[in-house]
């Protein structure tokens, strides 16, 4: 059985963004992105039957955002894989609906880390063999692997810095997006270091924010508000948790969770339109360009030079601007799922990619741990 | 009932082994008895095959860095932080001591020592091998 077009996106919205002000909850959040999404969708609380979230705040998201929002879900799905969650509540999302435990589900996920003072990590118990260490929780993983992708392939911290470049030049085309001032990869290179070879511009931002997601069946996606948004695919894989026992630093499960999205979804990365690449630092984007076969392993760094990943390059990637310009609010998966569905849309204004069909969202969580690809399209390639 | 309480009893903590290791200057690390796997960090069933016959061994300490960070704080000298492959097979995390932390490379061959952490626990690390 494959979920191919069984299940749309009928509705996106982020809550308020970027620093929200004291005082107010992620479960706030949750609620502003609820009520926008719903209108988005066309649709009313009372229909929402599945509640899907994750959260480092919370140790059981689902009951106390169905609580704060007043929903008794029939089904409920608090998988927690990091940034990449979301991503994966889509695909479980899906196959819920056609397994007929629900038929409007409602994906969510706030943080307020900013307007609290800072980043808000995880809490796992230490670990005796990587806390002594004190690494510093996540930049120095990322670092690890950016150090032994330079190493085998020849990778420089200017292709690193290119990257927040093109997520710079998108951001200032996205009036939501946090920074949009200029930016040069000399800049980059001129920041603070922090766990070498990354420095403060090779880092994700910290801000509040949060998101919604309405996804339903194909059936009943035809009669809401705004065109559908079809799951063409998805697929996850995770290999490790800790950083020490990644296998191969410069191989993410990516390779194997956008063989599975590209499988179902009957596509390959060439026909993708789109792509969003959950970019917490500026090594991701390369080490997924390269698992999710848009270019050679070990060519990421050649492949974003000359601005190809930036607008008016050849492959729009990351075009809301992404977690290093545009909004990362401790897990970002949710956001950049949204961005996909609004330019299958055609609502992203100055930042639209012309006649987008199909775009690829890739989440990414805990150190290059969890790996979640969905493939997206609007009704033309259903 | 009797017999199992005798029999978990008898059973020590994966990570109390290691750290027995530790106590007398030795990298412990598990060899898997059905497939060879070497497996660090130390538990109670092979990650590659399932089997539950680990046997401890004693790593002769010569491993090569694999990938390194230099972690850098305002009012202080950058630190390091290090995978390590060790030669009998298997990765793990540490540092290595004795050279600025920028200047440790991948491909560095080095020899585990044991250090004294914040808590007067013991913790291994490694230095740079010499020739
Ligand atoms: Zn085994």
């Amino acid at each position: 059985m494959s979920a191919r077009g069984k299940a749309a996106i009928v509705g996106a919205a982020e809550s308020d963004l970027g620093a929200v002000g004291s005082g107010f909850t992620p479960l706030d959040l949750i609620g502003q992105a609820t009520e926008r999404v719903l209108t988005d969708a066309g649709l009313e609380k009372k229909d929402i039957d599945g509640l899907f979230s994750a959260s480092v705040y919370y140790q059981m998201p689902t009951l106390v955002v169905g609580e704060y929002l007043g929903i008794r879900p029939r089904y409920s799905d608090a998988t927690m894989m990091g940034g990449s969650s979301f991503v994966s509540h889509l695909l479980h999302a899906a196959a819920a609906i056609e397994a007929g435990l629900c038929e409007v589900a409602l994906v969510a996920y706030a943080s307020t880390q900013l307007s609290e003072g800072g980043f808000r990590g995880v809490s796992d118990p230490p670990n005796p063999f990587e806390t002594p260490y004190r690494a510093r929780y996540p930049v120095s993983m990322y670092a690890l692997a950016a150090s032994r992708h330079m190493y085998e392939y020849g990778t420089t911290r200017e292709q690193l810095a290119e990257v927040a470049v093109a997520a710079r030049q998108w951001a200032k085309l996205n009036p939501k997006a946090f920074m949009r001032d200029d930016l040069t990869v000399e800049d980059v290179l001129a920041s603070r270091m922090i766990s070498s070879p990354l420095s403060l511009l090779d880092c994700c931002l910290v801000t509040d924010g949060g998101g919604a997601l309405l996804v339903t069946s194909s059936e009943r996606a035809k009669d809401l508000r705004k065109p559908p948004v079809y799951l063409l695919g998805a697929g996850e894989a995770h290999w490790h948790r800790n950083i020490s026992q990644m296998p191969d630093l410069t191989v993410t499960a990516a390779a194997d969770s956008g063989r599975r999205a590209y499988e179902m979804a009957g596509v390959g990365p060439e026909s993708v339109d789109v792509t969003m690449l959950y970019d917490a630092f500026t090594i991701n984007p390369i080490l997924f360009l390269e698992d999710l076969g848009f270019c050679e392993k070990g060519e990421g760094g050649t492949f974003v030079e000359g601005g190809r990943t930036a607008p008016g390059g050849e492959l729009p990637v990351n075009t809301n601007g992404g977690g290093l310009s545009y909004n990362h609010p401790g897990m970002y998966g949710l956001l950049l799922l949204i961005e996909a569905v609004r330019q299958l849309r055609g609502e992203c204004g100055e930042r639209q990619v012309e006649g987008a069909e199909v775009a690829l969202a890739h989440g990414n969580g805990g150190v290059l741990s969890s790996q979640v690809t969905a493939v997206l399209g609007t009704q033309s390639v259903l | 009932m009797e017999e199992l309480s005798e029999e978990m009893a008898s059973a020590e903590a994966p990570a109390i082994t290691y750290r027995r290791h530790l106590e007398r200057g030795k990298l412990g690390y598990q060899r898997c008895a059905e497939c060879s796997a070497a497996v660090f960090y130390p538990r109670v069933l092979c990650p590659l095959c399932g089997s539950g016959a680990l046997e401890w061994r004693e790593s002769a300490g010569r491993g090569t860095v694999y990938a390194t960070t230099a972690l850098h704080s305002r009012n202080r000298d950058p630190r390091n932080v290090v995978l390590v492959d060790l030669d009998e097979g298997f990765r793990m995390m540490s540092r290595v001591e004795g050279l600025p932390a920028g200047e440790v490379e991948i491909g560095a061959r080095v020899r585990f020592e044991v250090r004294r952490g914040e808590e007067d626990e013991p913790v291994a690390v490694f230095v740079r091998e010499e020739g």
